[in-house]
């Protein structure tokens, strides 16, 4: 298991410096990190979160939005009319609840469908494991700068530290 | 729904936003999407302008993404009543954060004129005070362009968060499309604001 402070010391050498979000219990660490470091802009809504990732890419920040994947869903709209149309990258942090059927109700549509759905709205995404944590980084990094469209790390649980080990 | 009584009375959101543009030089616009960034394009097109063509609801965010990464430049953003009624949660995080640079300007005409003068429902729910209570430092709602001339200068020397609420009638300038692509008015923006 990954160290919420080795997650977010290793966005940060890539050169991400504005992070933006709405939490799940899967994140928790890594927002509790971002908070004790004062990198962290709380924000209500997904979608919200975006636009003001896409605002501070804008001003020469290199963004990052943390989400639950139901926030996908809510977000969709401006990540596709947004940033897609307008070439504003950011890095989506998004964790996978209902993987593999295993969650509560409402996570197991989204769940189950989640790489399929980035699939067709053409968003790149990759697992992000213990193992393929260096050359995961380095992908989310290289595919931000090529393509200037939001990429996703998803974060299964029990692969980055929780508050609640 | 009733008319408003002043509703006769009203200059439309394009001479609000001509006088607006007058007073401003260097600072960034984020304008909304539908006709008020046509009619921007219009009225006095700068590389400080953004343009949205989608993504409603979002220009405050995206607004305050700019205010928060360049603190010391005054950012503004036009906007709309059904805009601000579909992200009212941005309110919120706009006056949790109090960015003192945010001038956030809603052009009201209690309807989604570009799909048809459909009604919104900011006849009765007065978004300015809204914004008061999210925590907004500044909330001002002005009629005619002689008030909206004398409270924008003032806003414009004030610490915000700041919203300046314009009623405005239904009247929609003809104004074509936007005519830079998206990915041209990122980089048009994003040099233009700089430094």
């Amino acid at each position: 298991m990954m160290d919420s402070d080795v997650f977010v010391q290793s966005l940060q050498d890539l050169g991400v410096n504005f992070f933006t979000g709405v939490p799940d219990s899967i994140l928790g660490g890594i927002i509790a990190e971002l908070m004790n470091r004062r990198l962290y802009t709380p924000a209500v809504r997904e979608d919200e979160a975006v636009g003001m990732a896409a605002g501070a890419y804008m001003a020469g920040k290199m963004p990052a939005v943390l989400m639950q994947n139901s926030g996908l869903g809510t977000s969709l709209n401006t990540l596709i009319s947004l940033n897609v149309i307008y070439r504003q990258p950011c890095i989506l942090i998004v964790s996978w609840r209902g993987q593999g059927g295993k969650d509560a109700p409402e996570h197991l549509v989204m769940g189950e469908v989640m790489p399929q759905f980035l699939d067709t709205m053409k968003i790149p995404h990759r697992t992000l494991t213990e193992k393929t944590a260096a050359e995961d980084f380095r992908w989310v990094a290289d595919t931000f700068k090529k393509q200037q469209i939001p990429v996703a790390l998803f974060i299964t649980k029990g692969v980055v530290k929780g508050l609640h080990p | 729904m009733t008319m408003r009584p002043e509703q006769g009375t009203l200059i439309s959101r394009a001479q609000a936003m001509a006088a607006l543009l007058e007073l401003l030089t260097d600072q960034p616009v984020v304008v909304c999407n539908g006709f008020p960034s046509r009619e921007a394009q219009k009225i006095a097109d700068r590389p400080t302008h953004f343009y949205m063509i989608g993504s409603m609801g979002n220009a405050p965010a995206i607004a305050l993404g700019v205010a928060l990464a360049k603190p010391n430049k005054q950012v503004v953003t036009f906007d709309g009543d059904g805009n601000v009624l579909m992200g009212m949660g941005t309110l919120a995080t706009v006056g949790a954060l109090k960015p003192k640079n945010f001038i956030h300007v809603v052009f009201d005409n209690e309807v989604y004129g570009t799909t048809g003068n459909q009604p919104t429902i900011s006849n009765v729910v007065p978004l300015e005070k809204v914004a008061k209570a999210a925590g907004y430092v500044n909330t001002v709602r002005v009629l005619d362009r002689d008030d909206l001339v004398y409270e924008f200068q003032d806003l414009l020397k004030k610490d915000g968060p700041s919203m300046l609420l314009i009623k405005v009638n239904e009247f929609q300038e003809e104004a074509e499309r936007i005519l830079l692509d998206p990915p041209d008015l990122t980089k048009r923006f994003m040099n233009a604001i700089k430094g």
